[in-house]
C-alpha cells in the first residue's frame, strides 16, 4: 500500500489494469452485490445496467478492494451504493473532476464514473470534457435517458428539441447534445454507446471500456419508465429495431436492416463523394463497393464523428451502437508518475532540509 | 537616529537604524524584480526586514499612467521590525506617473531619485504635470536627485550591441546599484542572480551586470550623492540559527512539502491558477521529487473536487485559491465536511467582493470560510500572522485536518503572500509529527459476532472517524453527500438521526484541541486589549509598541484559529474594560467575538487594500486608552 500511494512504478503500463491488484479466488457477480437495498422505480432501466456491471465485473478478477465506483447526483447516481466495492455518492457532475484527483493519486485502482445525461453534460459539462481531454482512466457510464428524473421531470441537455415537460409546457426551446459527438469533439480517446436492454452488447462494450488505456466514455441510451418511458423504444422492439440500429464492429462493414443475399445487412453506409457527408444506400442497388469498413482504431476522429451524426435525433432511425472510437495516446496519471520518477532521477530524491535552507542563508550566533 | 559613524573615504557614511524604501515604476519597469533583488541583498546582509509589493492587475497596464504605477516597498534595520514601514525614506520614481502616485506618502526631508529622462512634456501631461515638478519648486523640502537613469544606462553599455530601447531596459538595474552603494549592500548575490536568470542570454546578462555596476560607480562617483549609509546587521533581534529570506506563499508551499513529509502521506495540490495563490501552484509543481503531485484543473470546482478524491485515496490533499474560487468550491467544502475526510483550503484573500483587487490585500473572507455553505457546514479555520508563519500555520492546518477528518480553512492573504521577511530555518526534528494510522481491518461487531467496518464509527475521543483508504481488503464502503446514518454511513433520512449528526459534526469541529490565546500585558494594568487575526500582527504590535513607549498601557493578543475559538478567548475578552479589533474587512472578527461572548468588541476596519499603518494603530489605541 505505501508503495503505491508514495511513488509511481518504473513499469509503463500498457493495459490499464496492469497495476490493479487481483482477486485472490474467482469471483462472481453476488460479490458484488452491496446490502443495501436498491431504491429505483420499479422498471427503471438503471436496474439492467446494475445487473450487468455486477455480472460484468468478476470478468475483471480485479481485488474488489481495488474498484471504486463515482457518481454525481441524479437516479443513476446512486449506483455506486448498490456495488459492494469502494465508493462515492459526490455532488452534481462533479463526480469527473474527483475521479479524476483519486486515479491520478492511485495508480492501483480501477475508477468507474457513473452518471447521467443532466450530471454529466449540462451541470458537470465542463468536468467531463476536460477528463476527455486528459485521457485520465476513468471508465464513464453515462446513463442517458434524455430527461431528468430525479427531479421529476424536466426536459435535459439530450432531450429532442420542443420536448413537452413540467417545465417546457409549450415545448422545450434547447437544441439537444448528441453525447457521442460531443466526446468525439473534446478528444476522447474511446466512445461507445450501447442499450440497457441489451445485456450481450452492454456487457461487450464495457468490456471494451475496461481494456482501454485513458478515459472511456460509454453513453448508455437507458429507459425512465415514468417521464420519458419508450424514448428508446425504437431500437428495442424487434421489427423495429433492425432499420433503427446499426451496429457497429471494427473491421466489418457497416450494414444493417433486414438481411440481404450475403447474409448481412440489406442497407449499408457509403459516404457521398460528393458531399463527403455518410448515407445509407441499399445494398442490393448500390453493391458492396463503397459500403464502409468501421475502423475504431483510425488516428482520425472524421468518421467516427461523422457516424454519431448518422441517427435522426427524432425517430432514432439509423442510430449506430458499438465503439465509434477506440485510439491509444498518452494516458494522464501514468505520465504525471513519469514526471514524478523524472524528477527524482534529475535532483535526488527531495530531502526537506535541503529545501527549506534554499541556497541563500546566513547565520546568527 | 543617524550618527556619523565613517570619513575613511571621500564620501561620507552615516549609521541608520532602519531606513524605508520604495522603489516605483510603470508595470513594465521591472520594479518588482529590483525589489526582489534588494531584499535578497539586505537579506543576505543580515537585517530585519518587511516587504509590500504593491502593482497593478494588469499584466502592463498603460505606460506612463497612474494606474499603471508599481511599487516595491522594503524596510530593513538593524533590530527586529514588524512592518514594511509606514512612510518611505527614499522614492526612487522612474517616471513621472510614479512620481505623483507615490509622493503623497513621504514625510518632508524624505530623498526621492528620479529618472529625469522620463520627465519630457508629454509625460508629465499625462499625470496632470503642467510644469516639471523637479523643477518647479513642488518638491521644495524633500531631497530631489535628479539622475537621467536611462541615458546614464545606455550610456555605460554602449559597447553592447543593443539598441537605445534594449539597453534603456536595464535601468532598473542601474537604480538598483545605485541604492546597492548608498545602503553599501553586497552585490555577488545579485550579480549571480542576473547571470544565472539570463543564462541562456549571456550578452543579457552582462549587460544587465554592466548596468548594475554602473549605478553603483555613479553613486561613489557623483558629487551629487555625497552621503551613503549603514544600517548595521540586525544580530541581537533573532534568536541562533540559520535564516533565509522567504514570502508567504514560499513560506507556505514549504509548509505543505513539510506537512506531506511529517505525515508520511503523498501531497496532492488540485488548483486553478488566481491571483494572489498561484504562486504555491508554481512553487509545488517544481517539488515532483518530493512526490507532489499537483494538477491544474479546469475550474476551481475541479481544484477541489480532485483534491477531494485524492483525500479519499490516502493522499494529504490541498486546494489552494483565492475568494472567488472559495465560492465557488464551497458546495465541495460542503461535501468534504460531509465525508469526513481531510482536507486543506488555503485561501489568499484579495480585495472583494467579485474580481475585487486581485492584487491588493483584504480579510474580508472570514465570514465566508465560517459560514460560507449550505447546511451546517462548520470548517476550522488557521490564520498565518506573518510571512515566515504561514509555513507554521500550514502544518497546524495539517495537524487538525488530519487528526479530525475534516477539510481546514488557511486564511493567508496578499500582502502575508508577496510580502517577505527573514525566517529562521527549523530543524526537521522540531517539526511535528504528523503520522495518522489508516483503517485496515473492522472496527464493529454486529449482534451475530460478525466484524464488518463502519465507516462512521466515530474515535470517541476526537469524534473522528476511520480513514480507510480504497484497495483495503475487507473494507469496502460507500460514503456520499446524503445524510448518513451515524456509524453505518448507510443513507437515512431519519429525522432524529439527522439531528445527531448534525450535532456531532459540530461538536467535532467546536472540539478541535486548539492552544489557549496568550495575552501580551507586560505589567498588568491595561484596560484596554486589541485583538487581531492573520496578517494585522505585524501592524498592530508595531502600533502597541508605539503606544507603550509613550508609557501607556495597551493588552495584546492575537488569534491564530479562528474556529474553533480558543477556550479561554471568552474570559481573555471580558478581562479588559474595551476590545478593539482592528481587520481589513467591515468587521468580521468582531461580530463573531460579540456574537459569541457578549462582549462590545469595537472594530477598527479599513479596506483601502492595503495593510495598516503602525501610527495609524497607535492612534486608535491611545483614543481608546485616553478616552476610554
Amino acid at each position: 500500500m505505501a508503495d503505491v500511494l508514495t511513488g509511481g512504478s518504473q513499469e509503463r503500463e500498457h493495459h490499464p489494469l496492469t497495476l490493479v491488484p487481483k482477486a485472490d479466488a474467482k469471483q462472481s457477480a453476488k460479490d458484488f452485490k452491496s446490502d443495501q437495498e436498491v431504491r429505483w422505480c420499479p422498471g427503471c432501466g438503471d436496474y439492467a445496467v446494475l445487473a450487468a456491471v455486477q455480472g460484468f465485473m468478476p470478468e475483471l478478477g480485479l481485488a474488489k478492494e481495488n474498484v471504486v465506483f463515482v457518481s454525481g447526483i441524479g437516479c443513476s447516481s446512486r449506483f455506486p451504493y448498490y456495488m459492494n466495492t469502494f465508493g462515492m455518492h459526490s455532488i452534481h457532475g462533479r463526480a469527473p473532476a474527483i475521479a479524476t484527483g483519486l486515479a491520478a493519486a492511485r495508480r492501483d485502482l480501477s475508477v468507474w464514473v457513473v452518471t447521467g445525461d443532466g450530471d454529466a453534460l449540462s451541470i458537470g459539462g465542463n468536468h467531463l470534457i476536460h477528463a476527455l481531454r486528459r485521457n485520465v482512466n476513468l471508465k464513464i457510464l453515462l446513463f442517458n435517458n434524455r430527461i431528468y428524473g430525479l427531479t421529476k421531470g424536466q426536459y435535459s441537455p439530450t432531450s429532442e428539441a420542443g420536448k413537452l415537460t413540467k417545465s417546457s409546457p409549450m415545448g422545450s426551446l434547447d437544441a439537444p447534445f448528441n453525447p457521442v459527438s460531443l466526446a468525439i469533439g473534446a478528444e476522447a480517446s474511446f466512445v461507445a454507446r450501447t442499450v440497457d436492454s441489451d445485456r450481450k452488447h452492454l456487457t461487450e462494450v464495457l468490456r471494451a471500456a475496461a481494456d482501454h488505456p485513458g478515459t472511456a466514455l460509454v453513453e448508455i441510451y437507458q429507459n425512465c419508465n415514468i417521464f420519458n418511458d419508450g424514448a428508446f423504444e425504437a431500437l428495442k422492439d424487434k421489427q423495429q429495431a433492425q432499420e433503427a440500429v446499426i451496429r457497429l464492429e471494427h473491421g466489418q462493414p457497416i450494414r444493417f436492416g433486414v438481411p440481404g443475399e450475403d447474409g448481412l445487412g440489406g442497407k449499408g453506409v457509403v459516404r457521398d463523394p460528393v458531399t463527403g457527408d455518410l448515407k445509407v444506400v441499399d445494398v442490393a442497388e448500390h453493391g458492396t463497393d463503397g459500403i464502409l469498413v468501421h475502423d475504431a482504431h483510425s488516428a482520425s476522429p472524421t468518421q467516427a464523428f461523422a457516424l454519431s451524426r448518422l441517427a435522426d435525433p427524432d425517430t432514432l432511425h439509423r442510430t449506430p451502437v458499438g465503439v465509434f472510437r477506440d485510439v491509444r495516446r498518452p494516458v494522464y496519471e501514468t505520465e504525471m508518475a513519469e514526471q514524478l520518477e523524472q524528477a527524482v532521477e534529475r535532483y535526488g530524491k527531495g530531502e526537506l532540509a535541503t529545501l527549506l535552507a534554499g541556497n541563500d542563508t546566513w547565520t546568527v550566533l | 537616529m543617524t550618527q556619523q559613524v565613517s570619513q575613511e573615504s571621500a564620501k561620507e557614511v552615516r549609521r541608520l537604524d532602519r531606513v524605508i524604501i520604495r522603489f516605483a515604476g510603470d508595470s513594465g519597469d521591472g520594479m518588482q524584480l529590483t525589489g526582489d533583488r534588494f531584499t535578497s541583498e539586505t537579506a543576505s546582509f543580515g537585517n530585519d526586514l518587511s516587504t509590500l509589493p504593491n502593482f497593478p492587475a494588469e499584466i502592463r497596464a498603460p505606460a506612463g499612467t497612474l494606474p499603471g504605477v508599481s511599487s516595491f516597498q522594503l524596510h530593513f534595520a538593524d533590530h527586529d521590525i514588524l512592518t514594511p514601514g509606514d512612510a518611505p525614506n527614499v522614492l526612487v520614481a522612474m517616471n513621472p506617473a510614479a512620481l505623483k502616485a507615490n509622493v503623497g506618502d513621504l514625510p518632508r526631508g524624505a530623498e526621492i531619485i528620479v529618472n529625469t529622462d522620463e520627465f519630457t512634456k508629454r509625460a508629465m501631461a499625462k499625470v496632470g504635470y503642467d510644469t516639471s515638478p523637479i523643477e518647479d519648486g513642488s518638491l521644495d523640502g524633500y531631497r530631489v536627485h535628479p539622475v537621467p537613469l536611462t541615458t546614464l544606462t545606455v550610456e555605460a553599455l554602449k559597447d553592447f550591441d543593443l539598441g537605445r530601447k534594449e539597453a534603456g531596459r536595464s535601468k532598473n538595474m542601474f537604480a538598483l546599484g545605485l541604492l546597492s552603494w548608498m545602503y553599501n549592500r553586497p552585490v555577488e548575490g545579485t550579480e549571480r542572480f542576473l547571470r544565472s536568470k539570463f543564462a541562456k542570454k549571456p550578452e543579457i546578462a552582462e549587460a544587465n551586470v554592466t548596468a548594475f555596476r554602473a549605478g553603483w560607480n555613479f553613486g561613489e562617483t557623483t558629487e551629487d550623492f555625497a552621503v551613503s549609509y549603514e544600517v548595521a546587521p540586525a544580530s541581537k533581534a533573532f534568536p541562533p540559527g540559520t535564516y533565509r529570506n522567504v514570502s508567504g506563499n514560499l513560506a507556505l508551499s514549504y509548509g505543505l512539502v513539510a506537512a506531506s513529509q511529517q505525515a508520511d502521506l503523498p501531497l496532492f495540490l488540485g488548483s486553478y491558477p488566481i491571483t494572489p495563490a498561484s504562486d504555491i501552484l508554481h512553487e509545488l509543481s517544481k517539488h515532483k521529487n518530493f512526490g507532489v503531485r499537483t494538477f491544474q484543473a479546469e475550474d476551481e470546482i475541479a481544484g477541489i473536487g480532485a483534491a477531494l478524491g485524492a483525500a479519499f485515496g490516502g493522499s494529504l490533499a490541498v486546494t489552494t485559491t483565492s475568494g472567488p474560487g472559495v465560492a465557488l468550491k464551497s458546495e465541495t467544502i460542503g461535501l468534504a465536511v460531509s465525508l469526513e475526510l481531510p482536507l486543506l483550503i488555503v485561501d489568499i484573500q484579495r480585495g472583494g467582493p467579485s474580481t475585487g483587487l486581485p492584487t491588493k490585500t483584504e480579510q474580508a473572507d472570514l465570514l465566508q470560510a465560517m459560514y460560507g455553505r449550505n447546511g451546517e457546514a462548520p470548517v476550522p479555520i488557521v490564520a498565518p500572522a506573518t510571512p515566515g508563519d504561514c509555513f507554521d500555520a500550514a502544518l497546524e492546518a495539517t495537524r487538525i485536518a488530519l487528526t479530525y477528518r475534516t477539510p481546514v480553512f488557511l486564511l493567508s492573504d496578499g500582502y502575508l503572500a508577496n510580502g517577505s521577511e527573514p525566517w529562521r530555518v527549523p530543524e526537521i526534528d522540531e517539526l511535528p509529527d504528523l503520522r495518522v494510522q489508516f483503517t485496515t481491518s473492522p472496527n464493529h461487531v454486529l449482534e451475530d459476532g460478525s466484524e464488518v467496518f463502519w465507516p462512521y464509527k466515530r474515535d470517541p475521543e476526537t469524534l473522528a472517524r476511520p480513514w480507510a483508504v480504497p484497495g483495503t481488503p475487507g473494507l469496502e464502503h460507500r460514503i456520499g453527500g446524503i445524510e448518513k446514518q451515524d456509524g453505518t454511513g448507510n443513507i437515512s433520512y431519519d429525522p432524529a438521526n439527522h439531528e445527531y449528526m448534525v450535532r456531532t459534526r459540530q461538536a467535532k469541529v467546536d472540539g478541535v484541541t486548539v492552544p489557549d490565546l496568550t495575552v501580551d500585558d507586560p505589567d498588568g494594568e491595561a484596560k484596554v486589549l486589541v485583538i487581531g487575526w492573520g496578517s494585522t500582527y505585524g501592524p498592530i504590535t508595531a502600533g502597541v509598541r508605539r503606544v507603550r513607549r509613550e508609557g501607556l498601557h495597551v493588552a495584546q493578543a492575537h488569534l491564530r484559529h479562528l474556529n474553533p475559538f480558543p477556550a479561554n478567548l471568552g474570559e481573555v475578552l471580558r478581562s479588559y474594560d474595551r476590545v478593539i479589533v482592528p481587520e481589513m474587512n467591515l468587521g468580521q472578527l468582531a461580530t463573531l467575538l460579540r456574537a459569541r461572548y457578549l462582549v462590545d468588541a469595537q472594530p477598527h476596519t479599513q479596506v483601502n487594500g492595503m495593510p495598516f499603518k503602525a501610527e495609524q494603530l497607535a492612534h486608535v489605541l491611545k483614543e481608546a486608552i485616553e478616552h476610554g
